[in-house]
């Protein structure tokens, strides 16, 4: 029987491989796949919360398709500003990105 | 069938997250977006399945494949190298899963027994279009700008002088 726990781990462990993705690469565009792979496992909780903790209310479905209309416009402008410094740099290496730092 | 598409999901984000060609990487990361579209299939949320379809195995899938075309050059077999906290965000993502695994099964969840609904895109418009048309609205705002936005950033500046 699968139950709700079964799905609570399995989106915690999907999003720690997005965190260990977002966190251990250097290319600037491996980054925003980890982070969408983190939002993603934010989404099966809220389904799974809606379909088994307040069963008949689709709050949770609603809320989850706001997070996903938010994930594509945050990935269209990280995918935009990661271009455009390519542009000046001529590369997505993160450890390049260094003109903010004193 | 729970753990079949767990075990798909898991295995392809892993070898997302491992693989040192960011182009093999971005064909993992489609694939984990389509295990957990089968995942909504099975918490009976079809019209969310539809949208993790749409939205993110077929646009962001899209997007992030032009903007490697639109960056990478040089050899594909290193585009995708570990930065030097690997072992840091290593250690940090395995403490969180194993934090995570004994709060989920040491915490109480009030779990109902009654049956999910048949169908859920009734009431997912209904509520849409009534509780949360404000939210609805910002978010339809929201992508406008983001999209107006990345064309102005990703287009070419022109010097004036």
């Amino acid at each position: 029987m699968i139950g709700l726990e079964h799905y609570l781990i399995f989106s915690g462990t999907l999003f720690c491989i997005g965190l260990f993705g977002a966190l251990a690469k250097r290319n600037a565009i491996a980054i925003l796949m980890g982070l969408e792979i983190m939002l993603n496992s934010v989404n099966i909780n809220l389904v799974a919360f809606s379909r088994y903790v307040t069963t008949g209310d689709l709050t949770g479905q609603v809320f989850a398709i706001f997070v996903v209309a938010v994930a594509a416009a945050e990935v269209a402008v990280g995918l935009a500003l990661i271009v455009s410094i390519y542009r000046n740099r001529t590369s997505v290496n993160v450890e390049d990105f260094d003109w903010l730092k004193w | 069938m729970f753990w079949i598409i767990a075990v798909i999901t898991l295995g392809s984000a892993l070898l997302m997250v491992l693989n040192r060609n960011i182009f093999h990487s971005a064909l993992y990361m489609v694939v984990t977006f389509i295990g957990v579209a089968a995942t909504y299939v099975t918490l009976q949320a079809d019209f969310m399945a539809a949208v993790q379809v749409l939205v993110y195995a077929g646009a962001i899938a899209i997007f992030v494949i032009f903007g490697i075309m639109l960056t990478v050059r040089g050899n594909m077999k290193q585009t995708n190298l570990f930065s030097k906290s690997a072992a840091v965000a290593g250690l940090l993502s395995l403490a969180l899963i194993v934090i995570n695994w004994f709060m989920v099964f040491r915490t109480e969840w009030p779990v109902s027994s009654a049956a999910p609904p048949e169908e859920t895109v009734n009431q997912i418009a209904e509520l849409m279009l009534t509780k949360y048309v404000v939210p609805f609205e910002v978010a339809a705002i929201l992508l406008l700008v983001a999209l107006l936005g990345a064309v102005i950033i990703a287009k070419e500046v022109k010097k004036t002088s």
